[in-house]
């Protein structure tokens, strides 16, 4: 697992790489309608890259990440709708999810609550934003000139524009661009974060939180600054699918959300970056797939899926695949992991 | 520097209760500055308890615990660990999924920046021995090792005081014999407090003893003038009778 | 004077409704270490099991008391076999794969039967508060979750099933040693917590109606509730029920039931982190 951390500078070139071809191969690959649905996938990947970062490198079982993921998406559109120009709504979406996640992450941190706790915590509170969103219906809920709407959601949100420009906004096309960018940036932050002396620090509470204790090191702080991040990004997701649709509902909070985007990292892999991004692709894509037949509802599928992995493959595609590629390629004394170090150069 | 004017570590009164058992009562324990101190006793005589008061991990019912003439009682752990405190544990408490090499550099790098713990860690690693195994997973690691792996950690947080809570335990003669050959070493610069079961790893480090009972100390002198003491016999022996 | 009593009567149906809401989730949760997110689904197949049952001829008290608990006691036995027998000492990953049984099981039902179902009505008629009217159906919930934890107490406290139960959840090993079987123990108990569900499921299906999504708004509620009772789950979830309803149905009448139900879970959320053993690991010392 620690092998994941950093596997140096070739893999991380190798990642930008594949994602920069990715960003400017796909708008000649797909129609516009295809581009589309690939920007929904790509908003989801960098939702499942939160909930992978704070549960695979920290450890924190989040059962409600989509409070930010929705938090994120009505602060834009809140805000886009006040400010008319989408920047300050971006930074908005990323910052107000964040704040909101340091606070909760206080109070469970510094209450010391146990890990099974923190799971059904952030479930309740994903619960509680549920419900008061879903009742956020008439005029008496309007921030601004923008209407909450109660369980329809805010319509016809303005979608991103150029910085400045709010009379440039960005056509679908363009708005691939954006989403793909975010995903990069978003992942090229989280390696760096990795090979940081935090990142360290962060992989080493996981292992054992007494030991980075008596080493001098607060978990509680940690936790709380990954918690944090991850919301913030959770928040920037939610911005990006509110954008992909020009809507957003209270559906963002649901429950059935928070649960797909845990199958999102369960499936790619715990303790990577790589495989939170696949799993939420394949997971998305096969989503979509269910939801144009209608013999079987797609409740039943996702949730099949997540008993599965959890019974079968616990750890996830993406650590399999690389124990068995390390199996065949490199030779290891004894099985086990890479003979290469994984002290990366920052 | 007068060692004796502010000692290193004093311990007044300590005492610890768990519901209707006291499992600590009343100790006074004042270590000076680059002293090793061994404590032993029988099972169940306190010593972890004691133990883990110093480090913060249970906060004492009653007492107080000074670090060089400062309060630390009911301080977190990784408040105690700041000052100055390398703690090994008696379970050894590790990085199981991470290399040898990272374990002990984040040991290290609370106090510096990345290049220079790098280079700590490695120099750690060299010193305790483990540089064949560095790229090694903990994990994988046989129980010595870990143990080792452990006190690594402890050393590369450069500490003033050590606390080393059954360090030779599950160890075979020679990793017996190598450990307490470093903990001679590390004496040269940093205090001690040794808390051990095996009387022939005691004599081979040992100067002061103290000696714990039924949660309280029972003497406390010189390392021979202990072993030969009848009453310390008598609750060893009691114990094994028993 | 008549608006005193009418509160004081839906308090106590908000209380009971929370102890039918909490009680299977507390043997389960409170015996087995076990986080069952699947427990709003085994609600609804209770609610389920009473209407279908009811709609095909059968007396609706038989389908409520008998049907429901034991379909979904029968249920719950599969599942334990199936798969959180391979999960025990897993805290997440039975979450995990609970909260995957939930979503299955809700595409399962809605596949199956739709989104919607012909529900059952409440039987019994109402009474009078002075101007106002009660439902009797209520009073019968009251009388219902008073005799479910009643039971529960006496069923545990009393009984050599219940001692060999708690000394099981106490030290498996050592009641293996004494001849018990643990998982053995293991699946009655989660049987037992199951059918529990099951009973009040088919019990607040009148109240609550019947749709392949109603769990999800239990579950939380159910959660909160147990861990707010903490470790000796009878109790505690009598005095949590007590606690969270008086908070539910004043904040219900005053704003909205939303609101009631936001005001339970943060107040809920708030006892947890001043208690994190609970209300009982504070200031009680037993098992049940």
């Amino acid at each position: 697992m620690a092998g994941a951390i950093a596997s140096g500078w070739a893999s991380f070139a190798a990642m930008l790489l594949a994602g920069l071809v990715l960003m400017f191969g796909l708008p000649h690959v797909f129609d516009l309608f295809g581009l589309l649905q690939m920007t929904v996938f790509v908003a989801m990947a960098v939702l499942a890259l939160s909930q992978g970062f704070i549960w695979g490198y920290g450890g924190i079982m989040s059962f409600g990440q989509s409070a930010f993921f929705g938090l994120g998406g009505y602060t834009y559109a809140v805000a886009v709708m006040n400010l008319g120009d989408s920047t300050g709504a971006v930074a908005l979406a990323i910052a107000l999810p964040a704040a909101f996640a340091a606070l909760l992450g206080y109070f469970m941190f510094y209450g010391r609550i146990s890990d099974a706790y923190v799971g059904v915590v952030t479930l309740t509170v994903t619960v509680i934003l549920f419900n008061v969103f879903n009742s956020t219906a008439g005029d008496w809920y309007t921030i601004g000139n923008a209407p909450l709407g109660g369980f329809n959601g805010m319509p016809s949100v303005p979608p991103l524009n150029i910085p400045g420009h709010p009379d440039e906004p960005l056509d679908p096309g363009q708005l691939w661009y954006a989403a793909m960018g975010s995903l990069i940036l978003v992942y090229v932050l989280l390696r760096g974060v990795l090979a940081s002396r935090f990142g360290r620090v962060v992989v080493a509470i996981r292992e054992n939180e007494t030991r980075a204790m008596l080493l001098g090191y607060d978990p509680r702080l940690y936790k709380l600054l990954t918690f944090t991040l991850g919301g913030g990004i959770a928040g920037l997701a939610g911005c990006l699918f509110t954008n992909w649709g020009s809507f957003i509902s209270p559906t963002a909070f649901s429950l059935a959300q928070s649960a797909q985007i845990i199958i999102f990292v369960l499936v790619g892999g715990l303790g990577t970056l790589l495989g939170p991004i696949l799993g939420a692709v394949a997971i998305q894509y096969m989503v979509t797939l269910i939801g144009a037949q209608q013999k079987v509802d797609g409740n039943l599928i996702v949730g099949v899926v997540l008993i599965g992995f959890v019974l079968l493959v616990p750890q996830g595609v993406v650590p399999v695949v690389r124990n068995v590629l390390q199996r065949l390629f490199v030779r290891t004394p004894r099985g086990g992991t890479a003979p290469v170090a994984s002290e990366a150069r920052p | 520097m007068n060692a004796d004017a502010v000692p290193l570590l004093e311990a007044r009164g300590m005492t610890m209760r768990f519901g209707g058992v006291t499992a600590v009562n009343n100790v006074d324990f004042v270590l000076g500055e680059v002293e090793l101190r061994c404590l032993i006793g029988p099972n169940g005589a306190g010593k972890s308890t004691f133990f883990k008061m110093l480090t913060g991990q249970l906060t004492p019912t009653a007492g107080t615990v000074r670090f060089r003439g400062e309060d630390i009682t009911g301080a977190y752990p990784h408040q105690v660990a700041r000052r100055g405190v390398g703690i090994k544990t008696q379970v050894p408490n590790v990085f199981d999924g991470l290399t040898v090499r990272e374990n002990v550099f984040v040991a290290a790098a609370r106090l510096h920046q990345a290049r220079t713990a790098r280079r700590i860690a490695d120099e750690t690693i060299e010193h305790v021995g483990l540089t064949r195994i560095a790229g090694r997973m903990v994990g994988q690691l046989a129980h010595g090792q870990r143990q080792w792996v452990e006190i690594a950690a402890v050393l590369a947080q450069e500490p003033d005081l050590l606390l080393l809570d059954e360090p030779a335990a599950g160890m075979n003669k020679e990793e017996v014999a190598r450990t307490s050959e470093l903990i001679r070493e590390i004496n040269k610069t940093k205090a001690l407090i040794v808390v051990e079961h095996d009387m022939q790893f005691i004599r081979m480090i040992a100067k002061t003893v103290t000696v714990f009972n039924q949660g309280s100390i029972l003497i406390e002198d010189d390392v021979h003038t202990v072993l030969s003491n009848q009453s310390v016999r008598d609750v060893y022996l009691g114990r094994q009778a028993a | 004077m008549d608006l005193i009593g009418l509160t004081g009567f839906n308090i106590l149906v908000a209380i009971a409704t929370l102890v039918l809401l909490a009680l299977g989730l507390g043997v389960i949760y409170g015996m087995m270490r076990i986080i069952n997110l699947a427990h709003g689904e085994f609600l609804m197949l209770g609610a389920y099991a009473t209407a279908l049952a009811t709609n095909h001829g059968v007396n609706i008290w038989i389908s409520m008391l008998i049907v429901s608990p034991l379909v979904v006691g029968i249920f719950g036995l599969l599942v334990e076999r199936l798969f959180i027998r391979f999960l025990y000492g897993r805290m997440i990953d039975t979450m995990l794969a609970t909260w995957g049984l939930s979503l299955a099981l809700i595409g399962l039902v809605t596949t199956l039967f739709g989104t919607t179902v012909q529900g059952v009505s409440a039987p019994l008629g109402g009474f009078a508060i002075g101007r106002y009217q009660g439902s009797l159906y209520g009073l019968f919930l009251v009388a219902c979750a008073a005799a479910m934890l009643g039971g529960l107490y006496a069923l545990l406290r009393t009984t050599r099933f219940g001692l060999i139960v708690r000394a099981t959840m106490q030290n498996p090993n050592m009641a293996a040693a004494l001849g018990v079987s643990p998982p053995r123990i293991y699946m009655a108990t989660f049987a037992l917590g199951s059918a529990l569900t099951g009973l009040a499921g088919g019990l607040l299906a009148p109240v609550s109606g019947t749709a392949p999504n109603m769990g999800v708004a239990f579950v939380a509620k159910s959660f909160i509730t147990v861990l707010g009772g903490g470790a000796a789950f009878v109790t505690g979830t009598g005095l949590a029920s007590t606690l969270f309803g008086i908070i539910d149905e004043i904040a219900t009448e005053r704003t909205t039931p939303v609101f009631g139900e936001v005001a339970l879970l943060l107040s809920a959320v708030i006892l947890i982190r001043v208690l994190p053993q609970g209300i009982t690991g504070r200031f009680f010392r037993r098992s049940t």
